[in-house]
């Protein structure tokens, strides 16, 4: 399922919804997620799971194709965690 | 942040009450999770890809009493972040 398809569907299945506010909605959920992730919050969907920025340390590693030595600095990275409900789903657990 | 946030924004962003916008985001995660529990993928531009992967069974330890157990196979979800939310939550858009 992609962006549009969630879109096309959340308007189908919301009867007050046109195709223009289910685009707005979807947007702004996962603009305020991103929004919130790079100023470095978290954010916890109750049932679904939580989004957590992560610290990853510098490191030295090797041009695999060259083999030579290069340091890639330290950086941020988005991490999900799923939610209890959704990983008992997902696995079909009940 | 939490659920009740997102309500915020898309109270703020639309003409749908407070409650309306509640019932609108629950539906959203619910759309999702249905579709993730198909072992379907989701793959929103911009922000990531959700997917469901198997795993194989597998022989693992207790950690506590060293035990060997059989670890059963299972389906996992997965997110892999986009380029563009990597690129802002490092500063540079």
């Amino acid at each position: 399922m992609t962006k549009s398809e969630l879109i096309e569907r959340l308007s189908l299945s919301a009867d007050v919804l046109n195709k223009k506010d289910a685009e707005v909605i979807v947007n702004t959920i996962f603009d305020s997620i991103g929004d919130a992730l790079a100023q470095g919050d978290r954010v916890e969907i109750r049932g679904f799971g939580s989004f957590t920025v992560r610290q990853r340390d510098a490191r030295e590693a090797r041009n695999p194709k060259s083999g030579e030595i290069v340091s890639i600095p330290s950086k941020k990275t988005p991490f999900f965690k799923t939610g209890k409900e959704l990983r008992h789903r997902v696995n079909c657990i009940d | 942040m939490t659920k009740a946030d997102l309500i915020e924004n898309v109270y703020l962003k639309t003409g749908f009450s407070k409650k309306e916008s509640a019932e609108i985001v629950e539906m959203v995660f619910d759309l999702m999770k249905d579709t993730l529990e198909d072992g379907e993928k989701i793959k929103i531009a911009g922000f990531g890809n959700f997917v469901v992967k198997e795993k194989d069974s597998r022989r693992g330890r207790n950690p506590q009493t060293g035990d060997e157990i059989e670890i059963s196979s299972r389906k996992i979800l997965t997110f892999k972040p986009s380029q563009v939310l990597k690129a802002s939550i490092n500063g540079s858009s």
